[in-house]
């Protein structure tokens, strides 16, 4: 079943943190290894989050810009 | 210039007069926000000391604008807190556009719980201005020389001489302490050779200040607009805010190749401006280019020189972590340095400055290079992401907050270090938390504390609590003061209010005893012993 995405934040309150850990990760790669490691972590994320319908939502607000 | 900056007449020192002044307790170098503040604390404690600047006027251009509460607390408990809140503007509303589009805003609502606002904006130039006409209240105590440039110094175990050069004349001077406020390019720190390294960014940054009859807001409302990529200045960032005086703040990201001389240049600056708010009537009062390093000293304190302010740390300015954070130091400092001199305390106190600020400092560094990085994507794929959060931050609260345009400066909290107890009673704060104000009829907490030690009790169970020598300050049965402190709960405060104990409300005096000392530096004692 479709979902929609939740509007809590729940990142914090390591937000910043987060976002330091991920630009680490792709510092110093090449573009295309970069988008392989971008890759790699969504198919981890994805199986974190286990829910069909939420991926299915995820999927679908991303493909907005 | 919008302002006119008061020249400060040079007057002979003693020592030029054939005096013999003997030696200073403390000699402050630099009479910048930091150096002024220093000697106005020192000399609440009533400590004497004597302020050397090269210069004979406050801030040329506005330079730090953006103050924050726990820094106007701080100037409360020094004595120009009312003049800054009157004259500055307390903003309130903040918009985020990516693009042409308004990504979201919000509203920093003013809390009624606390006498400061989240933050104002002023002019460096004013508060300078102040600190010099506060400076006037203790004749006896502050000796503000100007066109006085310090040259040398000589370091010893017991003290300092300084070589001091003026137009009339050298002469020497003799302090117990040097406190080198002398800003980010200090000639103390390159004299005596230290390290000052860190993270150097590339980027150049254009800053002016625009005087506008008409504000660029549709109400009066003063706000602050922030860009990511704005349609007037492609790939770039940009910042708009109000100051006093009808002057607004412009900061222009220009990139790593700028010529900060070429952009600084009117026929570069009018045209940007004008992009920016329009067809609208304006002058342009103040215009730098500047680039910067996120960089700190490895220890502040050197024996009998100590480093304050940006001569210990220099930070980028997104989050307004410099003047803040050095006004921090301040704080931390004073009361430390007091002690010592008045034979309360051991000198290793002001071990407790270096290694409580260097945390503070470190946070600084830490949250305004993450607000540049943000700002200044270093790759494609850093682009790609920045540019992602922007767009999902329209509809996603998380996204919203990783957008980063400048962490704002909140005190630090000391809990698990130096000079904090550990946290013994849970229905209190924690050791090291800056005291929130809270209403008190008539006035405000942080007032009531003011700059010593204070014995803060609360609740009946602890009404018997005492502690010689030092002032006792009992709430009971008050719900603005328990919201933040909780009820049967002893505090000792710090005279720079943090929260150095938190007790339980029958505490023995012997536990009391024991708090105090440890606030003032006894186990810092014991691991050196």
């Amino acid at each position: 079943m479709r979902k929609t995405l939740t509007q809590t934040d729940r990142l914090q309150p390591h937000g910043d943190d987060f976002y330091e850990l991920l630009m680490a990760a792709h510092d110093g790669l090449a573009f295309d290894q970069s988008a392989a490691l971008n890759a790699r972590l969504v198919l981890i994320l994805a199986n974190e989050v286990g829910d069909f319908g939420t991926l299915t939502a995820a999927i679908d607000r991303a493909k907005k810009t | 210039m919008h302002y006119q900056n008061r020249e400060y007449p040079y007057q002979t020192p003693p020592e030029l007069k054939g005096e013999n002044p003997g030696k200073y307790p403390v000699a402050i170098v630099g009479a910048g926000p930091i150096g002024m503040a220093m000697a106005i604390d020192l000399a609440l404690h009533g400590i004497r000391s004597v302020i050397l600047d090269d210069n004979n006027k406050v801030s040329v251009g506005s330079r730090a604008i953006c103050w924050a509460k726990r820094t106007l607390e701080i100037f409360d408990r020094l004595g120009i807190g009312d003049r800054m809140l009157e004259k500055g503007v307390t903003w309130k509303v903040g918009r985020l556009f990516y693009g042409e589009k308004e990504v979201f805003n919000f509203d920093l609502l003013p809390d009624d719980a606390h006498k400061m606002p989240a933050f104002i904006n002023l002019q460096q130039y004013y508060v300078e201005e102040y600190l010099v006409d506060r400076i006037a209240d203790f004749p006896d105590l502050i000796d503000l020389r100007w066109l006085s440039k310090v040259t040398g110094e000589k370091i010893e175990d017991d003290g300092v001489t300084l070589h001091v050069q003026t137009a009339e004349g050298n002469y020497d001077l003799r302090a117990g302490y040097v406190l080198a406020c002398d800003g980010c390019k200090s000639q103390i720190r390159q004299r005596m050779g230290l390290a000052f390294e860190g993270q150097i960014f590339e980027e150049h940054f254009l800053i002016t200040d625009v005087e506008m009859p008409e504000p660029p807001f549709e109400s009066e409302t003063p706000e602050r607009w922030f860009w990511f990529n704005p349609p007037f200045h492609a790939g770039q960032s940009a910042l708009l805010h109000r100051q006093p005086d009808n002057i607004y703040r412009i900061d222009l990201q220009l990139g790593p190749d700028a010529d900060p001389i070429e952009e600084a240049k009117s026929e570069h600056v009018i045209p940007r401006v004008k992009q920016i708010i329009g067809d609208r009537e304006f002058k342009i009062d103040w215009v730098s280019v500047y680039s910067f390093t996120c960089a700190m000293l490895e220890r502040f304190v050197h024996g009998r020189v100590i480093f304050v302010g940006d001569s210990a740390h220099v930070v980028s300015p997104f989050g307004a972590r410099g003047g803040n954070g050095g006004i921090q130091d301040v704080d931390n400092l004073g009361w430390k340095l007091a002690a010592v001199l008045k034979g309360e305390a051991e000198p290793v106190l002001l071990d407790s400055y270096d290694e409580e600020r260097r945390h503070g400092a470190r946070e600084n560094i830490k949250n305004s290079s993450r607000a540049t990085n943000f700002m200044t994507p270093k790759s494609k794929m850093e682009t790609i992401f920045r540019d992602s959060v922007l767009t999902l931050a329209s509809d996603l609260p998380f996204a919203r907050t990783l957008v980063n345009s400048g962490r704002l400066s909140v005190p630090c909290t000391l809990d698990g270090i130096g000079l904090q107890m550990p946290h013994l009673n849970k229905n209190g704060a924690a050791p090291g938390t800056a005291c929130p104000d809270a209403p008190l009829p008539g006035g405000w907490l942080l007032n009531q504390l003011g700059g010593e030690f204070v014995l803060l009790t609360i609740g009946e169970k602890a009404r018997q609590a005492s502690l010689p020598g030092v002032t006792n300050l009992h709430f009971e049965n008050n719900a603005a003061v328990s919201a933040h402190y909780g009820d049967d709960v002893i505090y000792l405060i710090r005279p720079d209010q943090h929260i150095a104990a938190t007790l339980d409300a029958e505490a023995d005096s012997e536990t009391l005893e024991r708090a105090l000392a440890y606030a003032k530096g006894k186990p810092a004692l014991e691991t050196a012993s």
